[in-house]
């Protein structure tokens, strides 16, 4: 069975069509996973698209630089999770320069303003806490929650797309749900975060 | 083990990564540590909060779409990258054919052709300098070769 890590789509397209139809077939394997995960990580629909398709753009432009063809997703795991952080720190930036030029005071944007609750499936009021304490878990926290949560990733997939080892994805979990936890108790004791 | 040993357990444990031993050797902790199994009890509780979270599925449109928004990416690259070639390729060229009228016009002053002759080294001795530069540092970078 193919793992989402270890896939030979690669191998098998590659060799009877051209390279951009077996990047086409490699793309609608992964575009779901892509975009799910790229949601899960900047917390809108628009933005979402427009990282993961950008992701699969840059791995197409350096495929030539993957060296074990089979290992495709976690290589562009690494692809969208940049472009993914590198847009919130942006947009963070941007936002921190506005909030000065409109009231002349350092304004201290959170990345939580930018999740958009209407992504969230099936809403009620717990699910949206726990998506706007996602939100505000930092970025290493976030993705491993989202990982193993909306993509249901097994701890060796994680330890692969994330390049480091089992006992390190264990230990991120751990305080990641423990931050989250805090942040939930938090709100619903009602103090100000 | 350790209570500190045990919590790297919990996350397997609560996420079914543990094997049949760990397992058990991990329950037999629990029902002697009251501290891990409170905290075991608002992991799980916390999990079965955060496994009720499901983002919206969008419509089929976006998938049908979606390989074309990559696509439109890909051809608009390589249009642009024969659009830069072309534009560079048209800007020397013009660029030579105006030297070339203004150093045969004979109403053009000597002085005026020589000072432009000499800009124009000046700008191919520093363009060569800083490709060269560039070619040098890029040969002895070790860790160009590095790809995670």
């Amino acid at each position: 069975m193919n793992s989402l890590c270890d896939d030979n789509t690669v191998a098998v397209v590659g060799s009877r069509q051209s390279p951009r139809e077996a990047f086409e077939i490699i793309v609608k394997r992964h575009m779901k996973d892509a975009y799910f995960i790229a949601l899960g990580l900047v917390g809108n629909r628009e933005d979402a698209l427009e990282l993961s398709q950008e992701a699969f753009y840059r791995a197409y432009r350096h495929y030539d630089q993957l060296k074990e063809k089979g290992k495709f997703f976690p290589w562009f795991y690494q692809i969208l999770r940049n472009l993914c952080f590198s847009h919130l720190r942006k947009r963070k930036v941007r936002r921190t320069g506005s909030l000065d030029d409109a009231d002349g005071t350092p304004g201290e944007p959170q990345i939580a303003d930018c999740f958009d609750p209407g992504m969230v499936a099936e809403r009620n009021e717990a699910k949206d806490r726990v998506w706007k304490a996602i939100s505000r878990l930092d970025e290493k926290h976030r993705e491993v929650i989202i990982l193993r949560h909306f993509r249901n990733l097994s701890y060796e997939e994680m330890a692969k797309v994330l390049f480091c080892n089992r006992g390190t994805v264990t230990s991120r979990l751990y305080y990641a749900r423990k931050r989250l936890k805090e942040i939930l108790d938090r709100e619903k004791g009602g103090q100000p975060q | 083990m350790t209570c500190q040993d045990h919590k790297d357990l919990m996350m397997a444990y609560l996420d079914g990564e543990l094997d049949e031993s760990q397992r058990k050797a991990f329950e037999e902790h629990l029902a002697s540590c009251p501290a891990c199994a409170q905290e075991m009890k608002e992991f799980t509780k916390l999990k079965q909060v955060t496994d009720s979270v499901t983002l919206v599925e969008p419509e089929d449109r976006l998938w049908e779409q979606y390989w074309g928004g990559v696509y439109n990416r890909i051809e608009r690259n390589i249009g642009w990258t024969l659009f830069s070639v072309a534009g560079i390729l048209l800007a020397i060229y013009a660029g030579f054919k105006a030297i070339e009228d203004l150093v045969r016009d004979p109403a053009v002053g000597l002085l005026l052709k020589i000072g432009l002759l000499v800009l124009i080294a000046g700008l191919a001795i520093l363009f060569v300098s800083i490709l060269r530069e560039r070619i040098y540092f890029w040969s002895k970078d070790r860790y160009k070769d590095v790809r995670r």
